[in-house]
């Protein structure tokens, strides 16, 4: 909300200068989002009134003024449209310094003397007004400086109200505060209800008053809408954003910014029988004042005449039963909507007005009569015409109540950790218009003042008073407790540990949303039917990653869009997977793309391959407790002779392979890509370490390769060794595999390295060769295997 | 047969002239070796007088010390000679860089709710997780957001369904833990929250760490303190400057936004503050006794307080990011820069 400082000071007027004032609002909670000037920084303009224009001789555009300064008449070549004899608008004189320090000089334009400029707003920094001269009212003195005349030594403090503060949508609301804050009294306006002149009355109905438990309407006969607005209130609504539209709409919302009740004027004579205000039947139409036809639900309250409804209560009036012209019968109506009932009803129809804002977050349910009264005083001034009596509708079983709420001086030094002096709590409460009564030594009844429907509770309360003595004022303490160490089983690695482990071996971590497109998530989780937003930011970010693949290839992409080709990302983070019930699983993704080593003199270039990616896996599982296996499979987006899925005992746990070559060219991945995904509980599973004795005698290690079938898989001989070696087998490895010359077309050769040992003796060679004998003859049994010769 | 002198003068000649270990070993065995010619000299002192004997044997195995100790000076002589000229050809450019290993890094956004986590176990908060796909009622019902309230206007919302929608702050966990354990709580929140919002200054997933504090004696200066050393903490100065000021949170009763003083000007003024000198770095407050109720902790025993941390603020701050987007972009050239 933007107020007029100089409004807000003729209702209370601390001495604070502006900045000091902002920051005491910004303390108190009433966050000040920006302080600026009214108009621009400017000078030497004055009221002033063509008298005479004539079109230039060498341009079209042009008009050459003559122009009454009140002590003089000048001539002044101006482009604007509006340039009209009997105009007043702003003169900038000779001399004059315009913002942006813009100083007027006397000029040619196209060959005739200007001495001086008339003026736009934008011109003056007023507004973003540029289209043409700024008009003055036709009373507007001539001669008189357009400063002092407008009053523009103003500032427009912008106000971010929490949805809490709706007591504030107000310049009273905003004063209530200031005063209680500097301890002034407010110095209201003065409102004098306006007797009835006239018997009119318009019947009123409710018949929803758990939405509209009050309804206050008044008949005013009589008006003159040829009338114009009078300045003060034209640039106070200016200030506010408020845009003049005619006298009787100004003062409806002129009452709406200073005390915070919106009305709305019926022009009478466009309605029929009585207003009801009721539930809108559905399917119903209704025309809006601005021009939009919508459909209402019969959720919606709308106010009705006995045969149509009007307007959208609360939200905006209907095009037709609106105030024009030739309006001479006003019927005003000033109506407390409960805000809960309200809350959502102009989304429902894409509105959001300055009444919904305030009906929405609460209007104080006791001020439609002061607003009513406020609104036919103003109006009988500017519009002239007779007022009839006020007629009022309200339930009180529907209206808020005023709540008495205990509060113990106990509590208060609980929540705030230090004893407040009684007498300030009084006070406090006192001046911001609550009734406090002391109930014993310790404790006070206390009943908030209408407008602060927000106090339901204790806390309530003490916030006030924190808010009030001023949050900074309040005491610093550190926290206390007795400290309980937490236990951390050793069988489970921190996240952190892990990240370290990916980023000591050159991965980047990444982070990717967990929204993706759908396109790309149906590349590597087809079957899946993924989680989908009802309402995503965009069509790329609209269903919930069921992999972290998806995120990481299209990171991947990113990088090597820019000439980054050596890739190497890592992510943890949660996929979301449908079924029955929803799974939220933490996963661990990799992806390397680009060389094994970075360029350099010293290594090759060679590109990653499966075995890069899947001695990553092997790392990282390598703390896990149960037995690592990978088995041949095929997934959507892998590449089919490339991928695996990685086994924890008997558990899938995770997948690990190539970028299918079809998907890397749609998703522009330029070089082969490996991608690993696996579940991080099982990464992040260890064991605790248990101590096993070291042999203290030598090892044997005998070197065999054989030849047999390429189609035959290294874990299947790795087992059949296993098993075939004994139990002094300590360690196997395979240190070559090689195809082609000297090899038969469909045969491989294996090279191994068996190492024996033994806990409690050296093994004597012949132990050792009958065990080899055992491992080659069962090779050759099981799969053919021979030996190489 | 040779005089003494000859031989000697005829064997250093030899020493000097070998460059080679085994022509020195060779050298050895003809003069000092049991057949060699100075052993023949020593063998011939038996024709010599008694008198004579000594004085010519002790000249003799003079020369024939001399001899070996030249021999092995020579040797020692060629090792080093080998030695120096193999540590020669082996010799490398040591400002070539070095081979293989290059060092990875953690996302800015990491790196920062670690360190915020590591502050807040130091005293005595442990670190809860929870679904991301939050249910209503723990994302909004239990912290006092019933449906319509205008707060959930604030928050931008993911819906998935009726009943679900992505969470918009971590409270629900908070919300979870209360539930399932009874105070006295510490415990901090981390992790991607969600609002339906992107632009310069929004993203549409962002990160928060949120903490809770619940016991029989915390009060609002308890929270002002915690706050304030951590952000000291944090920021690494001690002199920061911490301002609390009044807000509304459903949640939390009292409540309070914290401001720093703007990092980068000091508090002068500058585009980061918009020229207010103060940065809104967090929101917090007193738990409201209604969400006690709600997760069944008698409000009248325990007070507590909440708080909530925006990571990406925070870490752009800390590192100097001027642009929210970078974090998610996964650029090599901005995560290489946090190592």
């Amino acid at each position: 909300m933007i107020i007029s400082e100089q409004w807000l000071r003729t209702w209370v007027n601390p001495v604070l200068a502006t900045d000091a004032l902002a920051h005491q609002l910004t303390m108190a909670g009433l966050e000040v989002d920006g302080v600026t000037p009214a108009a621009g920084e400017f000078s030497g303009v004055i009221v002033a009134e063509i008298v005479k224009a004539e079109q230039h001789p060498d341009a079209d555009k042009l008009r050459i003024c003559e122009v009454a300064t009140g002590s003089d008449t000048v001539q002044i070549v101006c482009g604007a449209p509006n340039a009209r004899v009997g105009l007043k608008a702003p003169l900038a004189q000779i001399g004059a310094v315009l913002p942006g320090d813009f100083k007027i000089k006397k000029a040619k334009l196209r060959g005739v003397e200007s001495q001086g400029m008339l003026c736009a707003q934008a011109e003056l920094g007023i507004s973003d007004e540029n289209a043409g001269l700024m008009e003055l009212p036709s009373d507007a003195p001539v001669g008189s400086d357009l400063r002092d005349y407008l009053s523009l030594n103003d500032a427009l403090i912008e106000i971010g109200l929490t949805p809490n503060r709706a007591d504030c949508l107000s310049i009273h609301g905003i004063a209530r505060d200031v005063a209680a804050l500097n301890e002034l009294e407010i110095c209201a306006p003065i409102m004098e209800p306006v007797a009835a002149t006239i018997d009119a009355v318009f019947p009123i109905a409710i018949e929803a008053p758990e939405k509209c438990p009050r309804y206050v309407g008044r008949v005013l006969d009589g008006v003159d809408l040829s009338k114009t607005t009078p300045l003060y209130i034209v640039e106070r609504l200016r200030r506010a954003g408020v845009r003049s539209i005619d006298p009787v709409v100004d003062v409806t919302n002129y009452v709406m910014l200073e005390l915070g009740q919106p009305l709305h004027a019926f022009d009478l004579d466009t309605l029929s029988g009585g207003v009801v205000v009721r539930n809108a039947t559905s399917g119903e139409k209704m025309v809006l004042l601005d021009g939009s036809e919508i459909t209402l639900s019969s959720e919606s309250l709308v106010i009705a005449d006995h045969k149509r409804s009007l307007a959208l209560a609360g939200i905006m009036g209907g095009e037709n039963s609106g105030v024009s012209d030739s309006t001479s019968r006003v019927f005003l109506e000033s109506a407390y909507f409960a805000p809960l009932p309200m809350a959502g009803q102009a989304r429902r129809y894409g509105l959001h007005t300055d009444a919904s804002h305030r009906y929405e977050r609460g209007v104080d349910p006791q001020l439609q009569r002061q607003a009513i009264e406020r609104a036919t005083q103003l109006l009988l001034d500017i519009v002239g015409g007779q007022a009839g009596p006020i007629s009022e509708v309200s339930d009180d079983a529907y209206l808020p109540q005023r709540q008495m709420i205990t509060l113990r001086a106990s509590r208060i030094a609980r929540v705030l950790g230090f004893q407040m002096d009684s007498a300030q709590i009084e006070k406090i409460l006192t001046g911001l218009g609550f009734d406090v009564a002391a109930n014993g030594a310790d404790e006070w009844l206390c009943t908030a003042p209408s407008w602060r429907f927000d106090m339901e509770q204790e806390v309530d309360l003490i916030e006030e008073l924190a808010r009030v003595y001023g949050y900074n004022n309040l005491p610093v303490s550190r926290i206390k407790g007795d400290v309980t160490l937490t236990q951390q089983s050793e069988a489970e690695r921190p996240l952190q540990s892990v990240r370290r482990q990916l980023v000591g071996r050159g991965f980047q971590e990444a982070i990717t949303y967990s929204f993706v497109a759908p396109a790309l998530q149906q590349r590597f989780d087809p079957e899946i039917q993924p989680v989908a937003l009802r309402n995503p930011i965009s069509a790329d970010l609209s269903v919930m990653r069921t992999s972290l693949m998806s995120g990481l290839v299209a990171a991947a992409a990113h990088n090597a869009k820019r000439q980054i080709s050596r890739i190497r990302l890592f992510e943890t983070g949660l996929c979301f997977l449908p079924g029955d019930q929803l799974e939220q699983r933490s996963k661990l993704g990799l992806i390397m793309m680009g060389s094994r080593a970075k360029e350099s003199w010293a290594d090759s270039d060679d590109k990653v391959d499966f075995f890069d990616i899947k001695g990553e896996v092997e790392q990282l599982l390598t703390a896990s407790s149960e037995r690592l296996a990978f088995r041949p499979a095929k997934r959507a987006g892998l590449h089919d002779g490339q991928t695996a899925e990685v086994l924890v005992g008997d558990r899938v746990v995770g997948v690990v392979g190539a970028i299918h070559p079809v998907t890397a060219e749609a998703l522009d991945l330029p070089g082969a890509t490996m991608i690993a995904e696996l579940s991080l509980d099982v990464v992040l599973a260890s064991q605790l370490p248990a101590y096993r004795d070291i042999s203290r005698y030598p090892e044997t290690r005998r070197d065999i390769a054989i030849v047999l079938n390429e189609g035959i898989a290294a874990d299947a001989v790795l087992a059949i060794i296993r098993e075939a070696a004994g139990s002094c087998l300590e360690d196997l490895k395979v240190f070559d595999v090689y195809a082609g010359k000297g090899i038969d077309p469909g045969q491989k050769s294996l090279a191994l390295g068996l190492t024996f040992r033994d806990q409690s003796r050296t093994l004597d060679d012949s132990e050792v060769s009958s065990a080899m004998a055992q491992v080659i003859d069962s090779l050759k049994e099981k799969l053919g295997a021979q030996l190489r010769s | 047969m040779q005089s003494l002198d000859e031989l000697r003068d005829e064997a250093i000649q030899h020493i000097n002239e070998a460059i080679e270990g085994q022509t020195l070993e060779q050298l050895r065995v003809d003069y000092l070796g049991k057949k060699g010619k100075l052993t023949g000299l020593l063998k011939g002192l038996g024709q010599l007088s008694a008198e004579e004997r000594p004085k010519a044997g002790a000249l003799i195995n003079e020369v024939k010390q001399q001899l070996q100790e030249l021999i092995n000076e020579r040797k020692y002589g060629l090792e080093n000679a080998a030695l120096a000229a193999r540590l020669s050809a082996e010799k490398v450019d040591v400002t070539l860089p070095g081979r293989g290993a290059e060092l990875g890094g953690l996302h800015p956004i990491t790196r920062t709710i670690e360190r915020i986590e590591a502050f807040f176990r130091g005293a005595g908060f442990s670190v809860m997780e929870g679904p991301e796909i939050e249910d209503d009622y723990h994302n909004f019902e239990a912290l006092n957001i019933p449906a319509h309230h205008p707060a959930r206007a604030m928050h931008d919302t993911f819906y998935i369904d009726e009943t679900h929608v992505l969470r918009t702050h971590t409270s629900g966990v908070q919300v979870r833990t209360m539930e399932t354990q009874e105070p006295p709580l510490r415990i901090i929140c981390p992790g991607r929250v969600y609002r339906c919002d992107s632009d310069l200054t929004h993203s549409p997933m962002f990160h928060q760490v949120e903490g809770l504090l619940i016991d029989e004696t915390s009060s609002f200066g308890d929270l002002k303190g915690l706050l304030e050393e951590f952000l000291h903490a944090f920021f690494e100065r001690d002199d920061l400057e911490v301002r609390f000021r009044p807000s509304y949170f459903p949640f939390t009763e009292p409540s309070a936004e914290v401001d720093i003083q703007c990092v980068k000007c000091s508090g002068e003024g500058c585009r980061i503050c918009s020229n207010t000198g103060w940065l809104e770095i967090l929101g917090s407050g007193m738990v409201n006794p209604k969400v006690f109720e709600m997760s069944g902790i008698d409000p009248e025993r325990y007070t507590g307080f909440a708080f909530g941390l925006g990571v990406e603020r925070l870490a752009m701050l800390r590192y100097g990011i001027g642009d929210l987007r970078l974090n998610f972009e996964n650029d090599l050239r901005f995560l290489r820069q946090f190592i």
